[in-house]
């Protein structure tokens, strides 16, 4: 470590304190004495709303299944890139990133092209089968993995290369096939990695805004998220219940963020 | 014969890691493949443990054809270098897993690794992580997770290669005592011509991807078949154009000794009890000649002085890029 001065240090300090309080802490803080401001009344008056109620339950089902569709995915694809040499390998682990360069309403344009009903690729084909991907859960769960995507096996990747081999191949000597090695050797060493990667895709599943918005059509009571209701609500000058919203939408991060906290020094002490 | 590997060849893009090798490993014996680093050993290791495949050839274990079989019915035990053990389970689980895989009663299972964690003296750290355990200790357990599964053949890659010098020999003298009691036909990966010397009853040398001789540790040490094994078993000079040991030299102040080569002490090099004289003949070749440090007191020797060297009776010499052994005088 390198010896700083004590005016350097609390310089530093300063600035990184009021960094983040100005950029964070402040805007949240003020968005919760608003929610609060009356009282608990936002905060009930938005719990008895069967429109907030349906979008904050059609939020975490199509996290939880685009949670569910990038931990299996994730781990495969980062186990296919870390132990298998194939050609294009170089290449799956660029798109792999994409979804994070690309920004959500892009993505969200780009499904829609693909999967609408009347001129999409596919789309009139699925649409015939009575399958209808554009303005329901379908699309948007395709587009909340697709932005959540990379966050599982950016996780998994580092720790995959980090155990090496030598276990799985220690186990294959021992006599185990590959699916006891992967679940008696593999994932108890991965673990740790996937729990991380599955909290912050599902906080990123439930914060997504911008692809969602435009896969869902944005549906009033049908296909509004959450993050979706709180700009509809804000717009509609309904102040009360697009603050008690968000607080619901805090709230989530801040679970996902202690759940973070208590995983990390547990990974570390390893 | 327990192990046969026939006519196996290994390339890595251009480089040829194993070319054409064929070798045969007798049952019930502890053998040594050594060799330089790069040259090969380690990858045909990983072949008859089914780790690596081979581009061309077979092998077979216990009359059995394992060429396309994959590791996990081998019935090969395979240990690491660097342990390869598991973390997330306790040493007891560790020694188990194989055990576990095979379906055995829960009864049999802990008798067993009981047995193995008596045998590898580590009873009192069962229940304890690997973390916990020191270098030496983890390879014991691997040791003792390989043995589990009574292996047909027990495959060690230079399991000592990771741990001080002094663990080291212990282990060394350990894995032979190990062996006396088990008789599992072992095979193990060293670059430490001592090792491989004083632990295998039979040594494979192997060189930038062949194998360069087969034998027991004295044959090697005796009758080298080329300049190669005779310059990896211990430290080689030349002495009149040929190969000789430096301990093989016998050094005179006078010229008395019929073919004897006259020569002038280049430096006297003092290392512990050794003494490690370099001088250079009138041929201006540069010949070292290692001596007991009162040998070289009794002689006298210093920068300068002039010596008559000559090969001591039944010292092994190889005559120059020839295969040609000839003990002296014999």
């Amino acid at each position: 470590m390198v010896e700083l001065s004590t005016p350097t240090k609390w310089g530093l300090r300063l600035v990184a304190i009021g960094y983040v309080f100005f950029l964070v802490v402040w805007p949240l803080g003020v968005l919760v004495q608003r929610t609060f401001a009356s009282g608990m009344t936002a905060l009930s008056d938005a719990l008895a709303d069967p429109q907030v109620v349906g979008a904050v339950n059609l939020t975490l089902v199509v996290a939880f299944y685009a949670v569910v569709i990038n931990l299996v995915f994730g781990v495969t694809i980062s186990i296919l890139l870390v132990r298998y040499e194939f050609p294009g390998k170089r290449l799956l682990s660029a798109l792999i990133d994409l979804p994070l360069s690309v920004s959500p309403v892009v993505v969200g344009l780009a499904i829609l092209l693909v999967y609408n009903g009347r001129d999409g690729l596919f789309g009139p084909t699925l649409e015939a089968a009575d399958v209808q991907i554009i303005f329901s859960s379908f699309g948007m769960i395709m587009a909340t993995c697709f932005v959540a995507l990379p966050l599982v096996i950016r996780e998994v990747v580092p720790t995959l290369h980090e155990i090496g081999e030598d276990q799985e191949q220690a186990a294959r000597s021992l006599g185990a096939n590959a699916p006891q090695t992967f679940l008696r050797i593999t994932l108890p060493s991965i673990k740790w990695a996937v729990v991380y990667g599955v909290v912050l895709s599902l906080a990123r599943s439930i914060g997504e805004f911008g692809a969602v918005k435009i896969v869902s059509g944005n549906i009033t009571g049908r296909t509004q998220t959450a993050t979706l209701l709180v700009e509809g609500k804000y717009q509609n000058f309904q102040q009360d219940t697009a603050y008690a919203t968000s607080f619901l939408l805090i709230l989530v991060s801040i679970a996902c963020l202690v759940v973070v906290a208590v995983l990390r020094p547990s990974d570390h002490k390893k | 014969m327990s192990i046969d590997v026939s006519g196996v060849t290994k390339k890595y893009g251009d480089f040829v890691a194993l070319d054409d090798v064929s070798v045969s490993l007798p049952t019930g014996q502890l053998t040594a493949l050594l060799g330089p680093s790069g040259g090969g050993k380690s990858t045909l290791l990983r072949i008859i443990a089914g780790l690596d495949s081979a581009d061309s050839g077979t092998v077979s274990i216990e009359g059995r054809d394992a060429t396309s079989l994959p590791p996990q019915k081998r019935n090969v035990g395979f240990v690491f270098q660097h342990y390869a053990v598991f973390k997330h389970m306790s040493v007891a689980k560790n020694v188990a897993f194989g055990l576990e895989i095979r379906k055995r009663s829960k009864a049999d299972t802990a008798k067993r690794v009981e047995e193995l964690l008596e045998l590898v003296h580590l009873s009192q750290f069962a229940h304890r992580l690997p973390a916990q355990l020191s270098g030496g200790q983890r390879q014991r357990m691997a040791l003792a997770r390989a043995l589990a599964v009574e292996p047909t053949v027990l495959l060690l890659d230079e399991p000592f290669g990771a741990l001080d010098a002094k663990v080291r020999k212990e282990l060394r003298d350990w894995l032979r005592r190990l062996h006396d009691e088990v008789h599992v036909t072992t095979v193990f990966v060293t670059h430490d011509q001592e090792e491989a010397l004083e632990v295998a009853d039979e040594i494979v040398v192997i060189n930038q991807g062949r194998v360069e001789q087969v034998g027991t540790p004295d044959e090697l040490y005796d009758a080298p078949a080329n300049d190669f094994v005779m310059g990896f078993l211990g430290e080689t000079t030349t002495l009149a154009g040929r190969t000789v040991r430096p301990h093989d030299i016998d050094v005179s102040t006078d010229p008395g000794t019929p073919g004897s080569v006259a020569a002038t002490v280049l430096r006297v090099l003092r290392i512990g009890f050794e003494v490690r004289v370099t001088a250079v003949t009138e041929a201006g070749e540069n010949v070292v000649v290692t001596l007991t440090r009162a040998h070289a007191r009794q002689l006298r020797l210093d920068a300068d002085v002039k010596v008559w060297l000559t090969p001591v009776e039944g010292a092994v010499s190889i005559a120059p890029g020839g295969s040609e052994v000839v003990p002296v005088g014999a």
